[in-house]
């Protein structure tokens, strides 16, 4: 999943035709004094935080400038501000709009349905979450077909637009799918589209693209605004990795499997911190990558839940046992290992003869990880 | 008749020459399964494990009468492979292949629908049924012929349970891995009515995973349709929202695809619902018991 900047999006939707505002990303107050200077956006502008969390607009993270003193105030306060957990690193200037009608567009996956679902309603400019149902016009979109003339006439039907604009949607609308098909979009969502001087403007845009599709796509491949570095490591490691609030680090095969696990620890009282799926793996160095990855992660105690099936236990084993040797004495951390499975036997004796405890039952394991995170804690962290 | 797969399956494996195609292959046929063709483009003629390797699925239906393809082939090639075993005239495919893009997969499913080809998976563990036949990679180990069908989004938490069931003594009719993707070509909703209609599956075994409304949906359809027991156990009751747990599909996203709603929905349909996986043989022998089949 790659969320998109604002600007990043945008770009998208000019590349596919949709109208958007001529606006300039700038990284600097010198850069946004050029920007006004040249006439490449005229004052007054509109200043918009390029981070991707929700609810900009409210939380200061949209400003406005008429004149180029304000601009610098403007641009000064907002570089390196804190948003909902995100540093602001760039800023999209635009030209300041008199806005008439907004709207709401938006194409997505129905997983259900299994089509991609089109949603339009007359009253944009908030978010979806807070629009009443009866508001929101829903068609689903057959892959091979595209919108037909008729569903078209449906979305201008709530729209209920006016020449120039009543002309444009439909153009647009295809737009829209083609973004959303050509790019392997998972979500395209123009919200506000708006309505200026007669003509329909997407005034922000969130795209996110799939992961999956980056074989076809490299060029989403460097954009990764939304990673924790640890995250970033695993990733290009191959392995599942999501940070938690906890202190015990899981380390599991298969995602179904973590989830248990860490469900069965929740119910002790344990709190999972980060969670690391091997997938299917029968490369021992995977195994050992990982974990030197959740030794980075500095973790309270391990908990390593495996069943072998195209993993097999004595390749996690190895794996394992390579890993102890490789983790520097600062970052050791009690392991409790629990496996079954393909190789069961043969992965224990490989344990053991290492000096690991391997457990074959599932709450037995998860109530000793939780001793053990007890305890460390008990004796100061040691 | 069984569900999917029984003694007349016949496998073609796309992708056989690669590391995890000839793996499977091997485990398929101790399994006791009818491999009878791999396919891989530009390598006919050759043989991996005894299994005659054709360079097109038109051929190797052909020659074998092949019926069912098990996809191994990677993610970037997989539409096109489905596609071709389609055009064959395959009309169960089993597809392993993880990381398929979903905009691809939606075009495998319908076109999959007009062509009449049911897809299991992908980026799923397959179908097998104990003492007849095995299409995907589930481990033999934790098989053993019985009653209890298994329907499931996930891969090794599901091992982990019909291992369990044979740990109490009980055994399998037909166990499906459906898959964790965004995109599935069978859900539980398509699954279900196979196991009502299989005289040799008793009981019901669910596994299912937050994100999404499939096992919302799974409940309404047990509800309505569904005689025979139901023992379901959902993962990621912990899991905050937001975060995406490993599958694609496993997300909980503006407070839909909870384990609550999931829980709930299944409990009001009758079913038995575990708290933990480990749970759930014993609730199958119960079940069982209370409806006379033990």
């Amino acid at each position: 999943m790659v969320k998109l900047a604002e600007w990043r999006g945008k770009e998208i939707f000019r590349r596919y035709g949709i109208p958007i505002p001529s606006g300039r990303v700038v990284r600097s107050a010198a850069e946004a004094a050029d920007v006004v200077r040249t006439g490449a956006v005229a004052l007054p502008v509109v200043v918009k935080a390029q981070v991707l969390a929700g609810g900009r607009g409210k939380g200061g993270a949209v400003r406005f400038a008429s004149t180029p003193d304000e601009l610098q105030a403007v641009v000064s306060a907002m570089l390196g501000m804190q948003f909902k957990g995100e540093t602001v690193k760039e800023l999209l200037l635009e030209p300041k709009v008199a806005v008439g009608r907004e709207l709401y567009l938006s194409i997505a996956l129905d997983r259900s349905a299994r089509v991609p679902l089109l949603i339009a309603s007359g009253q944009g400019g908030v978010e979806i979450e807070s629009m009443a149902d009866d508001q929101l016009l829903r068609v689903p979109v057959h892959p091979f077909v595209g919108l037909a003339a008729y569903e078209k006439l449906r979305v201008g039907g709530v729209f209920s637009l006016t020449p120039p604009a009543s002309k444009e949607l439909g153009g647009l609308l295809d737009a829209l799918w083609q973004a959303f098909q050509r790019e392997d979009a998972e979500l395209v969502e123009i919200n506000p589209l708006a309505v200026v001087d007669g003509h329909l403007v997407a005034l922000d845009a969130k795209v996110i693209i799939e992961d999956d599709a980056s074989f076809r796509h490299p060029e989403y491949a460097e954009i990764r605004d939304d990673r924790t570095p640890l995250e970033e490591i695993a990733r290009e490691k191959e392995i599942a990795f999501v940070q938690l609030d906890g202190d015990i680090g899981v380390i599991a095969n298969g995602a179904g499997l973590t989830m248990a696990t860490l469900d069965v620890l929740s119910q002790f009282g344990g709190k999972p911190g980060v969670f690391l799926d091997l997938g299917g793996t029968d490369d021992p160095n995977k195994v050992t990558e990982a974990f030197l990855l959740m030794a980075k992660a500095r973790p309270s105690v391990v908990f390593l839940n495996i069943f072998g099936g195209v993993t097999r236990c004595d390749t996690v084993a190895k794996g394992l046992v390579a890993a102890m040797t490789q983790v520097p004495d600062s970052d050791r951390f009690p392991l409790v290992a629990r496996i079954r499975g393909n190789n069961e036997d043969l992965g224990r004796q490989i344990l053991e003869s290492a000096g690991i405890t391997a457990l074959s039952d599932l709450k037995a394991s998860a109530q000793a990880v939780v001793e053990a995170e007890k305890q460390r804690k008990a004796g100061g962290g040691s | 008749m069984t569900v999917l797969v029984d003694s007349d399956t016949r496998v073609v494996v796309q992708g056989i020459t690669g590391h995890q195609g000839t793996v499977h292959t091997v485990q398929m046929k101790l399994f006791g399964t009818q491999v009878v063709a791999g396919v891989t483009p530009g390598k006919g003629g050759a043989q991996v494990e005894g299994v005659p390797v054709f360079n097109s699925v038109a051929d190797a239906v052909a020659k074998t009468g092949a019926n069912v393809s098990v996809i191994f082939v990677p993610a970037p090639f997989a539409r096109d492979a489905f596609v071709e075993a389609t055009d064959a005239g395959i009309r169960l495919a089993v597809i392993v292949t993880e990381h398929i893009p979903f905009h691809d997969m939606l075009t495998m499913f319908h076109y999959g629908r007009l062509r009449g080809t049911r897809i299991i998976g992908p980026n799923c563990p397959g179908v097998a049924a104990p003492g007849k036949a095995k299409a995907g990679i589930i481990p033999n180990v934790v098989f053993r012929p019985g009653r209890v069908g298994v329907v499931s989004r996930s891969g090794t938490l599901t091992y982990e349970i019909v291992n369990g069931i044979k740990e109490v003594g009980l055994g399998q009719s037909t166990c499906i891995g459906l898959g964790g993707d965004p995109v599935v070509g069978t859900s539980f909703v398509d699954a279900l009515p196979l196991f009502e209609q299989d005289p040799e599956t008793d009981l019901v075994v669910l596994v299912g995973e937050i994100g999404g409304t499939a096992e919302e949906e799974a409940a309404e359809y047990i509800h309505q349709h569904f005689s025979k027991p139901v023992v379901a156990y959902i993962a990621g009751r912990s899991a905050p929202e937001g975060k995406r747990m490993g599958h694609a599909g496993a997300i909980i996203a503006r407070g839909r695809g909870t384990a609550a709603s999931k829980r709930s929905a299944l409990m009001q349909a009758g079913a038995t619902v575990a708290d933990f996986p480990y749970d759930v043989p014993a609730l199958v022998a119960q079940r069982l018991r209370e409806a006379g089949n033990r």
